[in-house]
């Protein structure tokens, strides 16, 4: 049996988590204070997930850039991808936050938003 | 003279949070003066997520979670003065600003409630040897920079200093194609949330030098390289121990200060550990009607506690307009002890508590499995025990009133905050 040590990353309390896996089974998970750290624990064995907050350009508003991030977590090892992807791209205003930007981004079924607004210059 | 009853200086989260409570608590003329051109604060830069999980049980960016009390703020149409700069406050509250419009203006508040935040160290704060080349940046004005503005520092970085902004900016470096060769702190533990370290630095395989620190800026024109080296306990270099790394760019994450120049000039006591306003229970500075909130009063690691600040600020300043504030009282100090660096609020007036006080302190240290006691005159007032505790997260303890009172049943004069390992 494998013994991971894990920190959660869901809240500031950042528990410090021991996951117990046998091959590709969980056996046990202890160490979280909630819910969403044993979720987390399994999320990150299974399959790590992160939510990605990065910029897009903008032409014609008030600022150069805007802010967006991922609705959901997404797969870690597209992070990378995904910051490409979202480099090739260029908003216009005017944009509100939570505005859909990219549909379904690399295919995860998630949605990249608009975390704040742009108005015309 | 323009004349307001709440005048907030500074539309960051403390500001805003507090327009937001006044207003909903009765005060209805309140005019908030801010010098950027758009609200929201340092939070406009932090596009990271993380804000708002006691907030709003919600994980935002921090320009979302500004954008909820911007929204409130236009809903009930409480006036901001954007562009706009306070040059000074008087201890009479005439607020003194400027902006290209009306030129310089004074205006008469029956309340102010200061919320300017903070500022960063810079480089001559912690005083490097070496040339003065292009590439030195604060990490938060690189924040600015890439997540505002459309620029990167450069493409080859090391950082000094692992609080929440440096940890941070590594990530969003990476991401945005630099390599970020290590992040290095000078002392043996990083000042940033665990979750920071992990999320933003073990994901993408950033080493974390703890207990070292750049001795040498290497080049004349721009920055070629940083010699970097392990301190000892005294945090002392140990000079065999240099080793050179080359990068383009260095990136400071030394600290932030409270950004009191406005206060001083109103007569505002600061104190010399925070840098903040020394207060009282009810976010009072020693200028009666004179209220704090926020990264002025305290350096905040989460913006949710600046936010439950801010209403505390905003409560008072109501309450004082209705002169239901009591200036008068029995009146307690609160002091930090061994193994705490500081306590706010400094002084609890005893008649002015409803149900309970919430105190804000950091320790000095990390420590494990540890007890924070308060103590009065010898006697123990509160225990609570702590699984954790480290200089990068605050601490809140809450004391009931009735703790307050000795065993004759009269107000104590002092109260310590001290940790116990055990
Ligand atoms: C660079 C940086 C990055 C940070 N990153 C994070 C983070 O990632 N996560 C986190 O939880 N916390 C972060 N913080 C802490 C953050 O500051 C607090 O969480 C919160 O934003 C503090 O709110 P505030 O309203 O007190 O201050 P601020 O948000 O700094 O707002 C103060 C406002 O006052 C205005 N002002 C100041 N002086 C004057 C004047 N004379 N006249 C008019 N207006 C004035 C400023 O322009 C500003 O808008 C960061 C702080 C800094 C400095
Ligand atoms: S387990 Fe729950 S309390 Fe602990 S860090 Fe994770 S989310 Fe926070």
């Amino acid at each position: 049996m494998e013994k991971r040590e894990l920190t959660c990353i869901v809240c500031p309390n950042g528990c410090q988590l021991v996951v117990e896996v046998e091959g590709k089974e969980i056996v046990s998970i202890t160490g979280y204070e909630c819910k969403r750290g044993l979720k987390y624990a399994e999320d990150e064995i299974l399959a790590p997930k992160r939510t990605l907050t990065t910029t897009v350009k903008a032409e014609g508003g008030h600022l150069p850039l805007v802010s967006v991030r991922t609705k959901e977590p997404i797969p870690k090892e597209l992070l990378n991808k995904a910051v490409l992807e979202l480099s090739m791209i260029t908003v216009k205003p005017p944009i509100k936050v939570g505005d859909v930007i990219v549909k379904n981004i690399l295919n995860t079924g998630v949605d990249v938003i608009a975390t704040r607004a742009l108005y015309a210059e | 003279m323009m004349e307001y009853d709440i005048v907030i200086i500074g539309a960051g989260p403390a500001g805003l949070g507090a327009a937001v409570e006044a207003y909903e608590k009765g005060v209805k003329d309140i005019l908030i003066i801010e010098r950027d051109s758009y609200p929201g604060g340092i939070l406009q830069q932090c596009i990271h997520n993380g804000f708002g999980l006691i907030e709003f049980k919600e994980e935002l960016t921090g320009p979302e979670y500004a954008e909820r009390f911007i929204e409130k703020v236009n809903e009930y149409g409480i006036k901001i003065m954007l562009n706009t700069m306070v040059l000074n406050i008087s201890s009479e509250k005439i607020v003194k600003a400027v902006n290209q419009e009306k030129g310089v203006m004074e205006i008469k508040a029956k309340a102010i409630i200061l919320a300017m935040g903070c500022r960063e160290r810079p480089r001559g704060a912690i005083s490097i040897p070496g040339t003065r080349p292009a590439g030195i940046f604060t990490a938060g004005t690189a924040q600015r920079y890439v997540n505002m503005e459309g620029y990167m520092p450069g493409k080859e970085i090391v950082i000094l200093g692992s609080g929440d902004i440096g940890l941070i900016m590594a990530r969003r470096f990476t991401l945005e194609g630099a390599i970020v060769k290590a992040v290095v702190e000078l002392m043996p533990y990083s000042s940033g949330l665990t979750r920071n370290i992990v999320q933003c630095l073990d994901d993408f395989g950033i080493p974390l030098l703890l207990s070292h620190t750049v001795i040498e800026i290497h080049g004349k024109d721009r920055v070629k390289g940083v010699t970097i080296a392990q301190v000892d306990a005294n945090r002392k270099p140990i000079l065999r121990t240099a080793k050179y790394i080359s990068c383009d760019t260095l990136i400071l994450s030394v600290g932030l200060i409270p950004e009191n120049e406005l206060s001083k000039s109103a007569g505002v006591l600061l104190d010399p550990v925070t840098g903040g306003p020394i207060v009282n229970e009810s976010m009072e500075t020693n200028i009666e009607g004179i209220f704090a909130c926020g990264n002025v009063l305290q350096v905040h690691d989460l913006v949710d506690n600046v936010t439950k600040e801010s209403r505390i600020a905003a409560d008072s300043a109501v309450k004082y307009i209705k002169g239901l504030l009591k200036q008068e009282g029995k009146f307690i100090n609160a002091k930090a002890g061994s193994g705490i660096r500081y306590v706010v609020p400094q002084i609890v007036n005893y008649d002015n508590i409803d149900d309970k006080v919430k105190f804000h302190m950091r320790p000095i240290d990390v420590f494990k499995n540890a007890y924070i006691s308060v103590k009065s005159g010898g006697r123990e007032i509160m225990r609570r025990k702590m699984q954790r505790m480290t200089p990068g997260e605050m601490i809140l303890i809450e004391i009931k009133k009735d703790k307050f009172l000795d065993n004759d049943l009269h107000p104590v004069d002092d109260i310590t905050f001290e940790v116990e390992v055990v």
